[in-house]
């Protein structure tokens, strides 16, 4: 086990390293800059004058070494753009995404699941059917044009749900406050991940079905329910685990979307005003952050692996 | 005597592209209690679904059994529900499988495997069902039966792997067991192991063995009786000793005379039945063999024979007559001793 973590931080942190080196160098070819975000009548020496005073006249090299210097001594240094440390503006908003993530995995996996298995087990019946059919509209609606759907049906037209923010935070707690907030950025997000997993499901459930123990169970005189739910899922749930730890980070860039359609003041919003703003250094830090999610989530799903498998030794 | 089985006019078909196939055609037999009667014949001749159709399992994998009855113990088990096929299945009738190595699932332990089996159809608690499986360990012959027990499939060997099957099978204390070619995956000494395992159980348990193999050599070992069956029909039913002194169908002989043998002589090519099985779909008209067989005249293309007594023998071709009357002719066959089979069963 301590052997498996060891190598893995090793490889965790090559891949940090390459995923910063490809973040800075992109943005920095990028056209424009922080000054360009400046009013239309600066003149040309004001704009000198802040590229100097946030040291963009350095080489792009020089300012990735003292970057990373920094970053790894854990100073991500500070936003362009506010001022303030990009430690605490991500730390104020992560929160937020991990709410609006965690909420649409726990979903999506029960759900997933189950409709994966129901349909595994109807094969070729009417619901079946009807789950491929939404499954496959899940797939191929975009995420942006269902959330501006959903928000006119259901706080345009009907007024039930509120169309964008994250509630009152920090004012008086109202559960349904909470919840109806939550609802649509949720179920937006639910569609980009919950189809695959429905799929993935039911084609693992089906040929784990077809499998030699399956027929041996029945022979033992399992119930079906037990056949199903013991014997098959539980063989069945070993690549669906592979499959969700690889939906995590289509969660994360699905949040990106769906934050900016409802304004929800996650990670995702904030990257984008990052982006907007030419503020490097905070882009910079949300991507290790989402780096370091993604591979933390990885890691989390291998360790599963190999409590679910036994077959798997490495951990 | 007493029969435990008595199946009659078992037709089991598979739902395919162009309809139903028959992959068992009429099939009549009995078994007595305490008897072991072997079921040969090549891929494709029916005798797994023969086994999977007194199990009732036909239905899981897209088959149906259209005909017939098949009464265990004077029940007709066609005509069961499902619920009471379940409480029947593992408990008193068990099965084990050919392919060792995937018939147990990967993801559980042996003990939780061979327990679960007994807690299925017995009232007990799961500490007395540990208690039982770690019993049938030692009694199919394994070491450590309590490390065992915490074992996976994956870090057992083929023959172990066999043995916990067949462990798993006896759990229950069944009184038909059907043995489905338990011994094809595995090696020659381990297959010599596992069918002297299975022949002390009979005798302490007065259990009837249903045994299905390819290998005609295995069935001289362990049957009473053998039933050779060819494209979903019964060629012959004898008792062991006979069929070995003469066999009385054309198939019957080819198979034995594709056996090599201690006493032959050697340099001489084995003989082999020329041609293959028909396919389900495209049976031939008249007997099934006479495609293959070299005594086929007219009638045997256009007439089905029907299985006919012969004393206590059964058989159904139309030249039985003559063909004993060549071999009385010619014959010198005596029951030798028969090493490792020569049916030709394909890749698996």
């Amino acid at each position: 086990m301590l052997r498996f973590l060891v190598n893995r931080l090793g490889q965790s942190i090559i891949l940090l390293l390459i995923v910063t080196i490809i973040t800075f160098f992109l943005i920095n070819l990028a056209p424009g800059g922080p000054s360009s975000t400046m009013r239309m009548d600066a003149t040309a020496e004001e704009r000198q004058a802040m590229v100097e005073n946030l040291g963009l006249d350095q080489p792009v090299l020089v300012r990735y070494v003292d970057w990373i210097t920094n970053a790894v001594q854990g100073d991500l240094g500070v936003s362009f753009n506010t001022s303030e440390p990009v430690t605490q503006r991500i730390l104020e908003r992560l929160p937020y995404t991990i709410e609006l993530t965690v909420f649409t995995i726990i979903i999506s996996v029960l759900l997933g699941i189950f409709l994966g298995v129901l349909s595994a087990i109807k094969r070729g019946k009417a619901q079946d059917h009807v789950i491929n059919f939404f499954s496959v509209i899940g797939l191929s609606v975009p995420a942006f044009w269902l959330g501006l759907m959903l928000i006119l049906l259901f706080s345009i037209n009907l007024g039930w749900l509120p169309s964008s923010g994250v509630g009152s935070r920090g004012g008086e707690f109202s559960l349904w406050g909470y919840v109806s907030h939550l609802i649509l950025p949720v179920l937006i997000l639910t569609t980009t991940v919950l189809p695959n997993i429905v799929r993935f499901t039911r084609s693992s459930m089906l040929e784990v079905i077809s499998q030699n123990y399956i027929r041996t169970a029945r022979a033992k005189g399992a119930k079906e329910s037990i056949v199903l739910y013991v014997h098959a899922l539980r063989n069945a749930l070993i690549p669906i685990i592979t499959i969700i730890g690889m939906l995590i980070p289509r969660l994360l860039s699905g949040a990106v979307i769906t934050e900016a359609i409802f304004g929800w003041t996650g990670i995702g919003t904030l990257i984008i005003e990052a982006a907007r703003g030419r503020d490097y250094p905070l882009v910079m830090g949300v991507t290790v952050v989402i780096t370091v999610v993604v591979v933390v989530c990885n890691l989390l799903v291998d360790i599963l692996y190999s409590r679910v498998d036994p077959r798997v030794k490495n951990v | 005597m007493d029969k435990i089985l008595e199946i009659d006019n078992l037709v089991t078909a598979y739902q395919g592209k162009e309809g139903f196939v028959k992959a068992v055609d009429g099939v009549s037999f009995d078994l007595n209690r305490g008897d072991t009667i072997c079921i040969v014949g090549e891929s494709g001749s029916g005798k797994s679904v023969t086994a999977m159709s007194i199990m009732r399992l036909v239905e899981f994998e897209n088959g149906k059994i259209r005909e017939g009855t098949i009464k265990f113990n004077g029940e007709d088990l066609a005509k069961k529900s499902n619920e009471e096929m379940r409480k029947i299945r593992g408990s008193r009738i068990s099965m084990i499988f050919q392919e060792p190595l995937t018939a147990l699932n990967p993801v559980f332990t042996v003990g939780k495997q061979i327990t679960e089996a007994i807690l299925f159809h017995y009232p007990i608690g799961k500490k007395e069902a540990w208690r039982r499986a770690e019993e049938m360990i030692r009694l199919v012959g394994l070491s450590d039966p309590k490390a065992r027990l915490k074992q996976y499939p994956h870090e057992l060997s083929g023959g172990m792997r066999q043995r916990v099957m067949i462990a798993i099978a006896l759990a229950s204390e069944p009184e038909l067991l059907i043995a489905d070619e338990p011994t094809t995956a595995l090696d020659v000494t381990i297959e010599a192991q596992i069918l002297e395992l299975l022949r002390s159980l009979r005798r302490e348990r007065n259990m009837s063995i249903m045994l299905i193999t390819h290998d005609i050599g295995v069935a001289a070992e362990m049957a009473d009786r053998i039933i050779i069956m060819y494209a979903g029909k019964i060629m012959e039913i004898s008792d062991t000793q006979d069929l070995f002194d003469q066999p009385l169908h054309p198939y019957s002989k080819g198979l034995l005379d594709s056996v090599p043998r201690m006493d032959g002589e050697r340099g001489v090519p084995l003989n082999s039945i020329e041609g293959s099985i028909p396919r389900l779909n495209e049976v031939p008209d008249g007997c099934r063999f006479s495609p293959r067989c070299p005594f086929a005249t007219e009638k045997c293309h256009e007439e089905m024979p029907p299985l006919e007594f012969r004393g206590t023998r059964q058989v159904a071709c139309w030249h039985v007559d003559q063909l004993l009357e060549n071999d009385s002719l010619s014959n010198d066959r005596k029951g030798g001793e028969f090493i490792e089979s020569g049916i030709k069963e394909p890749s698996y």
